[in-house]
């Protein structure tokens, strides 16, 4: 193989923090909006990162007015203009599925130390 | 312009979007294509250019290959064929023809491969018969079912589809669009799945149902 590879390899991000399942993250996608571009933020709990490559993805999970709503990002998007880790949660798996179930204190993580 | 290349498919991954939608791509390596010979209209009835790609061992050549690659000074290639063109006096004998030649970003494509074989396939998987019920005392399964009525015409109408050897036939998929183009490897990104396995031969030809913006448009 190996030119897949290459292919691949540019479009991989390097600029982008190490986070993981149970963190919490604030990432920032750029919209555009006719002519002009902004920046809208998405705060939520990384429930899960899947696949590897240019392919891997991640889905943030927050709870919004008392509605779930998780959002997949593929991590090398260019539509990602930044990503912050607000808090490293301490976690035992590496997805978390189980907070869909969970609302209140009981979803709430431990942090990591 | 010759209307088309040979190429070797490589796989298939995906790459971004300006707007970052995920476009699925097949990467498919072109060349290094050698002109090998021409057919003019005035010999032969048409116009066309015989590309030749590929290695072969000296060995597994016949002598009068091995002249027939000798007199068009090029090396040794595995496969041969023809593609339409127009302007043949271009084409001389020993000429490479790269990718970037012919085709440039956003261009419309056809390629042709040969299908991974399938084996001897059913019904179902072939043509895409539904079936019968699976269970409750069915008895259907995958069965194709009726194939043809009785006192009239008494025979199962010629080209039924039935079960049968599926796949290893060559196969166009139409109007593909062409993502991008990097000619130092001579390498062609195009959109969505071509036939064949991984390292099979492909035809890459000139839309035939589509036509492409001008040259020097994008």
């Amino acid at each position: 193989m190996g030119i897949l590879q290459d292919i691949e390899k540019d479009q991989i991000r390097t600029d982008l923090p190490e986070f993981g399942a149970g963190d919490t993250v604030r990432i920032k996608v750029k919209i555009k909006e006719g002519t002009k571009e902004r920046l809208q933020p998405f705060e939520g709990v990384v429930i899960r990162r899947r696949s590897s490559g240019v392919r891997a993805t991640f889905t943030v999970r927050k709870v919004s007015y008392g509605i779930g709503v998780e959002r997949i990002f593929p991590v090398n998007s260019p539509t990602i203009h930044s990503i912050e880790v607000l808090r490293r949660g301490k976690v035992r798996r590496a997805k978390l599925y189980y907070l869909r179930d969970l609302k209140g204190k009981a979803a709430r993580l431990k942090e990591r130390t | 312009m010759i209307e088309g290349i040979f190429g070797k498919k490589i796989g298939m991954t995906q790459v971004f979007a300006e707007d970052g939608a995920e476009i699925p791509v097949t990467v498919i390596k072109t060349g290094p294509c050698y002109v090998v010979s021409r057919k003019y209209t005035r010999r032969d009835g048409y116009e066309a250019v015989q590309l030749g790609i590929g290695d072969k061992k000296e060995k597994n050549t016949s002598a009068a290959m091995k002249k027939v690659f000798a007199n068009a000074k090029t090396p040794i290639l595995a496969v041969l064929g023809e593609f339409k063109c127009l302007d043949t006096d271009e084409y001389k004998p020993g000429t490479v023809v790269k990718c970037d030649d012919l085709f440039k970003t956003g261009d419309f494509v056809d390629v042709t491969g040969k299908t991974k074989g399938k084996g001897f396939a059913g019904g179902m998987k072939r043509w895409g018969f539904h079936g019968g019920p699976g269970s409750h005392g069915s008895m259907h399964g995958r069965a194709p079912g009726s194939i043809g009525q009785s006192a009239w015409p008494s025979r199962v109408m010629k080209g039924l589809k039935m079960a049968g050897h599926m796949g290893s036939r060559n196969r166009t998929t139409q109007n593909l669009k062409i993502v991008d183009i990097r000619p130092a490897q001579g390498l062609v990104l195009i959109k969505g799945a071509v036939p064949g396995a991984v390292n099979g031969l492909v035809r890459i030809q000139v839309a035939r149902k589509k036509t492409s913006a001008p040259k020097g448009d994008a």
